[in-house]
């Protein structure tokens, strides 16, 4: 320790240079579906699309591996979106009723999102209008106007405000206030003796200088922005909150909306109607609609729209559905993975994975999905260019799912892509299929329900859930393990087979008496030949008993042997011979709280306990109080001191901690943590073979010599003869924390290759001459001790020094960025406060260490998972993971260019001059082929995306209009937009109340006379 | 007070000292120099050759200038008996299986006859009750107050020392905030204390820290700047031996040492980290290689 100390102390500079070679830390790209969407925009010329989010992310997606994405210093919800068509500029606006825009500048060789201009209204602008002091203080929307050199802005007090663009400042003396539009309005137009706060705006098609004005209390005014008066005029009501209405060549037009369900048992549905001559479609969602838009021609001269698509976003999932191919189907977004579409119970990512696993993965998906026909339409958001090299190796990230599912993900680029699904649901006897009688009543009824979307959160049997999951690349094979005590091996097969699933339980307890399982019964699985679709079919499943749930699991296919851990015990169990070959209890025998049940119940014993015991206090003191309230004056006078004393004296008390080492009987010592397959020394020096490590909750590490029949050369299943297992060696470390995990370096101080790799001249063979070592992981320090007699050679006490814990290990490879060829192995250790340390191996010398994940985020320091060159995934909401690389040269993120033609001159020299603000992705990408691109956008290209025009001609399509009448005369020959956006900036109650005037079943009538 | 022995022994006797060494009945005189006493080996090789009884084992003890039965079993319980005896070093020897350990205290000055003659004398001594003290090789360090010379007076370290179970550590920690001197005056800072000792515990019954004591360091490293689960952490890590500076609420009861201007025991203000905390760190290395090198290692099954 000492030693170390010292060494550190005299920093090396030609070590600090070369750790600068080979570790950064760097935040690289958020996989996955972005939480909590509030707003979309999509820029038809440029094809790009924006998601805003309410906790004030911006995230621009075009062409799959065309990112951006932006943050809001403050975190507000972005309430609407509008991009500047063809500029690639957003203009945000947020529920503290601040405008941002953002611009997507060229920095280095790729663009970047940035934020040029920031506008945040003061509660009083300083204009003396005539007509009352106009207050800018909430706006409610915003238009782009005068092709988009102003933009008008809607507030809570009735006036529009006008800004200049880009610079977003106000233009003086340009407020429309409420009292000149009710001066050009007709007296019986005149609801109410105010209009109410501005719900909507909405530019005209064709006439610049017109602008549709919808105020809350129902009044609708095209308003001539030239002539300062009123156009029309029109009363609304709410029923339809968003309406599109698209031309098409062959005539029939396309009119799509959300709202105006026929009943109002409805209202609980998250529905977008489709409607195009006599066909309807309702297409029903399992979330909330955020908004939608569809996807069609912008070019001025073209006639008709031609929609190709329609990208509707939702809560949880985006869909895009191909309008031009009939029926309508779903297009597979290349992006914006619905990760959660059952909650990610556990995830692990495989590294290297070599073609023919690959090939076989993505046959085996393309078998589950339907496939398109040839006709349809590829994915239609173009905008961007992709500049990130194809990556070198294939990274699979594997998520299990509460509902029982694993899925497989493409992660060797930005775009995280689902390869393949697999369910093991089907395994087992639940009472899932009421959920299928039910759609079935519900298509009898009139409209036509169609459900689309995978967001589907409700689990049939918490028992299903996947806990543990292991591949092996080299063969195929694999474990999934769940919460009750299941664990499956899976074989990948090419081609669909019924076949019968071989069953085995483990008794995990063995003799120990006097224990009762409290929790969960064990799964009962199907018996017969099933049928199993190609992908990973199960082969063998074996059930723990008490059917706890799983907490470790590993597999070694060269052996056939599979090992599996609870908070019971662990088992080891020949997958070849379908026989169990060990089994050990681990629990204490005073741990009498593990046999309850899942670890949660304890929790809530306890909880529920210290509740209760509050309870009677509070009880116990009111009742005080009341006597004391009878009593004279004096008496309640005191009693007021006493009361105002008594909530402070409650703040005061200090929160306290036990100090007391952990002692071997502590609840839940048992807990298996982690188990390990090693090709090791564990009998002699001279003799190595397989060895099972296992290690759990108090710190204790059990080593067990395996005897595994050889296979004989050639031959590629070993003899059918018994495995066994002996116990070697057990190591109960002093400091009693959990073993989080355990790897064996060989000769060289390198972690042994994976079952496989050596054999298939994909690694380096391990050095089986010098001596081996292993690595212990506790919660609290990591020690190297050596083999076979186990002594500690290394360890860093990193609780000790650091005050931090350990919460999930690995070891990586990190490659320099000077130099191709040199490597070194690191452990790479998550903190419980969030930090990511890097330490040597053997040495266990602190390297580096990063701030990583905020402390208060268990679940994302739960969820974190490393890869085997330095990189990393932890999930920053239900739905997205972070990847971020802890390696100089192993980085993964967007680089991407937007060829964006300039519409004025001083717009692009400001775009150069504009400060560079913190962004969330603000670290500087590593070019991986410089000379392919340049900064600049280049002109020629320019012409070659699909949409280039001035300005003039763009009209956003996601321009506002308030609700709307039955006796609307709209001028429909063009592109028509009609929409409520009530619902999504989430106005008072109060103003929606008044304007629920109309019964649904009118509605329904309205939606047909718009058709 | 031993510094005063010291030196009143050196005035008395010109480099030698006579000893008088006693095992069964038989006394054996000699001689022994001053200045350079030898190791307690190469003395206990001595009194068995003098005896001859090579082969006994046997407790060696000496009366002290009070009278005190006192062992001798160490280096520096050796030197301490030279030193301090005047001008004769009176020397007891019984074997071990006989031994008394009952004979061995502290008693004090009135008792010396008393004690002597239950040494020699062992059915005697059954009529006292004593206080039953161990020899000191069977017994362990509980705690101590350790870099004295090191620390600033207002601070305190203390080492607690946790074996098994059956005795708690028995302390709990908190939250808190102390006023600290800084170049810009008096500021508040965040700081961890001890909220509560369980009684019985080890924290207590040493009675080495006290609850509202301000925890400074753990094991060495400065605690300023953590949260107190990170505290907690670190002391639960280090548990099997810990070392924890303190400001002690209570003041008075400080080490006054003689390099320092005394006087400063009161309610004093703590400007002394400042000047410190360099000196503070590297004390505490060497103590971490004994720690916790004991993880239990089970080899050799069976099947080996």
């Amino acid at each position: 320790m000492m030693k170390f100390r010292f060494r550190r102390q005299g920093a090396d500079p030609q070590r600090e240079k070369l750790k600068q070679e080979l570790f950064a830390f760097n935040k690289t790209v958020e996989h996955g579906f972005p939480n909590q969407p509030s707003a979309l925009a999509f820029d038809p010329e440029l094809r790009i699309m924006a998601i805003g989010t309410r906790t004030g992310a911006v995230k621009i997606y075009g062409a799959p591996g065309v990112e951006f994405t932006g943050l809001h210093r403050d975190t507000a919800t972005v309430t609407q979106m509008l991009f500047l068509p063809g500029q690639g500029c957003l203009l945000t606006l947020l529920d503290d009723s601040s405008l941002h825009l953002w611009e997507i500048v060229p920095r280095n060789c790729c663009a970047r999102l940035e934020e040029a201009h920031s506008f945040q209204p003061t509660s009083r602008p300083g204009s003396d209008g005539a007509s009352g002091p106009p207050c800018l203080a909430r706006v409610t929307v915003v238009l782009l106007v005068a092709e988009g050199s102003m933009a008008a802005l809607g507030t809570e007090s009735g006036s529009i405000f006008f800004l200049d663009m880009p610079t977003l400042k106000l233009l003086e003396g340009q407020t429309l206030s409420p009292d000149e539009v009710l001066q050009s309005v007709p007296g019986d137009y005149r609801c109410g003796k105010a209009l109410g706060p501005v719900e909507a705006l909405q530019g005209h098609l064709r006439d610049p200088t017109k602008m549709l004005i919808g105020y809350s209390r129902g009044l609708l005014v095209i308003w001539n922005l030239a002539a300062q008066c009123a156009h029309r005029v029109f009363l609304g009501n709410q029923a339809i909150n968003k309406i599109l209405w698209r031309s098409c060549v062959s005539g029939d037009h396309f009119i799509i909306f959300s709202g105006g369900m026929p009943r109002a048992s409805y209202g609980d549905r998250h529905c977008v109607s489709v409607l195009r001559a006599e066909t309807l479609v309702t297409l029903d969602f399992t979330s909330r609609i955020i908004d939608f838009f569809t996807v069609h021609s912008s070019q001025l001269e073209d006639e008709f729209d031609e929609p190709q698509a329609l990208a509707v976003l939702l809560e949880e999932e985006l869909v895009v559905l191909d309008l031009q191919t009939p029926g309508w189907p779903a297009l597979p977004a290349p992006y914006l993975a619905p990760l959660h579409s059952s909650a990610i119970t556990c995830s692990a990512h495989v590294a290297n994975v070599p073609a023919k696993l690959w090939a076989r993965l993505v046959s085996a998906g393309e078998q589950q999905s339907p496939q398109p026909a040839p006709t349809a339409l590829s994915w239609p958001i173009t905008g961007g260019r992709n500049l990130a090299q194809e990556p070198l190796q294939r990274g699979l990230l594997l998520t299990g799912h509460e509902d029982g599912t694993v899925r497989f993900w493409d992660a060797s680029g930005v775009a995280l892509r689902l390869l393949y699904k697999l369910s093991t649901a089907s395994l087992f006897q639940t009472d899932c299929d009421h959920s299928d009688s039910l759609a079935q009543a519900a298509e009898d009824d009139w409209p036509p329900f169609r459900k689309v979307g995978c967001f589907d959160p409700y689990s049939d049997d918490p028992r299903l859930g996947v806990q543990k999951v292991a591949l092996c690349k080299y063969t195929a094979h694999m474990v999934v393990a769940g919460t009750a005590g299941q664990v499956l091996v899976l074989e990948l097969s090419d081609m669909p087979s019924e076949q019968v699933v071989s069953v085995a339980s483990v008794d995990l307890l063995q003799d120990r008496e006097g224990f009762t399982w409290k929790g969960h019964e064990r799964l009962s699985p199907r018996t017969g030949p099933l049928p199993w679709p190609a992908g990973f079919q199960p082969r063998v499943l074996v059930q723990c008993l008490p059917p706890a749930a799983v907490t470790a699991v590993t597999l070694h296919a060269e052996w056939s042997l599979v090992a599996f851990g609870t908070s019971h015990g662990f088992g080891l169990f020949d997958y070849q011979r379908k026989s169990p070959v060990l089994s050990r209890c681990t629990l204490h025998p005073n741990d009498s709280l593990a046999m309850e049940g899942p670890l949660s119940r304890v929790k809530s014993l306890k909880k529920s306990l210290r509740q209760s015991f509050r309870r009677i206090r509070k009880s116990r003191v009111s009742g005080k109080k009341r006597t004391v309230i009878a009593n004279s004056k004096l008496q309640e006078a005191n009693a007021q001191l006493a009361e105002q004393a008594c909530p402070h004296d409650m703040e005061v008390t200090p929160v306290q901690r036990r100090i007391e080492p952990r002692s071997a009987d502590d609840s839940l010592s048992g807990v298996v943590r982690c188990l390990y397959f090693a090709d090791t020394f564990l009998r002699d020096a001279t003799h190595h073979g397989p060895t099972m490590w296992a290690g759990t909750n108090s710190g204790s590490v059990f080593a067990y010599a395996l005897e595994v029949p050889v296979a004989t050369a050639g031959g590629e299943k070993r003899p059918e003869r018994a495995v066994e297992a002996v116990l070697g060696k057990e190591v109960q470390l002093m400091h009693r924390a959990p073993v989080v995990a355990i790897a064996v370096l060989d000769g060289r101080g390198r972690p042994l290759p994976e079952p496989y790799e050596a054999s298939r001249d994909l690694a380096q063979a391990p050095d089986m001459q010098g001596g081996h070592a292993v690595l212990i992981a506790s919660e609290e320090q990591f020690k190297v001790f050596t083999l076979p007699k186990v002594s500690a050679k290394t360890k860093f006490k990193l609780t000790a020094h650091e005050g931090c814990r350990v919460r999930k290990v690995a070891l990586a490879t990190f490659a320099s960025v000077a130099c191709e060829d040199y490597t070194e192995t690191g452990l790479a250790c998550l903190t419980n406060l969030g930090d990511v340390h890097i330490f040597s191996v053997p040495g266990l010398r602190p390297q580096v260490h990063y701030p990583c994940i905020r402390k208060e985020d268990i679940s994302g320091i739960a969820s974190c998972v490393f890869t085997r060159h330095g990189q990393g995934f932890y999930l920053i909401s239900p739905s997205e993971f972070e990847r971020f690389s802890l390696s100089a040269r192993n980085i993964t993120e967007p680089l991407c260019s937007l060829d964006i033609s300039w519409p004025h001159d001083t717009a692009h020299t400001r775009l150069q001059e504009s400060p560079k603000l913190s962004q969330a992705n603000g670290t500087p990408g590593v070019v991986l082929d410089p000379q392919k691109h340049d900064g600049i956008p280049d002109p020629v290209l320019s012409k070659g995306a699909d949409t280039v025009e001035p300005p003039e001609a763009s009209l956003s399509p996601m321009s506002i209009d308030s609700a709307i009448s039955a006796d609307t005369t709209f001028d429909t020959t063009g592109d028509v937009t009609v929409e409520d956006v009530k619902d999504f900036l989430g106005s008072s109650e109060e103003s929606e109340k008044s304007l629920r005037t109309v019964a649904e079943e009118e509605a329904r009538t309205r939606t047909i006379l718009i058709r | 007070m031993n510094r005063s022995h010291r030196h009143g022994a050196g005035s008395g006797c010109l480099g030698t000292m006579e000893v008088k060494s006693k095992f069964g009945a038989e006394f054996r005189r000699f001689s022994l120099e001053r200045s350079k006493p030898g190791k307690f080996e190469e003395f206990y090789g001595l009194l068995q050759h003098v005896h001859k009884i090579p082969n006994v084992e046997v407790l060696v003890g000496y009366a002290d200038i009070h009278g005190d039965l006192l062992p001798i079993n160490n280096d520096d319980n050796y030197h301490k008996a030279v030193s301090t005896a005047n001008p004769l070093l009176r020397i007891f020897i019984q074997k071990k299986e006989e031994a008394d350990y009952s004979a061995f205290g502290t008693d004090t000055l009135i008792k010396k006859k008393n004690v002597l003659t239950n040494v020699l004398r062992p059915d005697n001594h059954r009529k006292k009750p004593h206080i039953v003290i161990s020899m000191p090789q069977d017994f362990r360090p509980v705690s101590s107050i350790i870099d004295v010379d090191i620390l600033p007076e207002t601070h305190r370290r203390v080492r607690l020392y946790k074996y098994g179970t059956e005795k708690p550590l028995g302390f709990y920690i908190r939250d808190g905030s102390s006023v600290r001197v800084t170049p810009h005056g008096l500021e508040k800072v965040p700081g961890i204390f001890i909220s509560r000792l369980v009684p019985g515990g080890l924290a207590q019954s040493t009675g080495l820290l006290a609850v509202n004591d301000e925890v400074l360091e753990v094991n060495g490293i400065e605690v300023s700047g953590k949260s107190l689960d990170q505290v907690t952490d670190m002391m639960i890590a280090n548990s099997r031996n810990l070392i924890i500076t303190v400001r002690p609420a209570n003041q008075r009861n400080n080490v006054v040492r003689n390099s320092r201007t005394s006087g400063s025991s009161g309610q004093s203000t703590d400007n002394s980290l400042l000047g410190y905390p360099q000196q503070i760190e590297p004390s505490f290395e060497p103590e971490d290689e004994d720690s916790d090198e004991d993880d239990i290692i089970i080899e050799d099954y069976s099947g080996f």
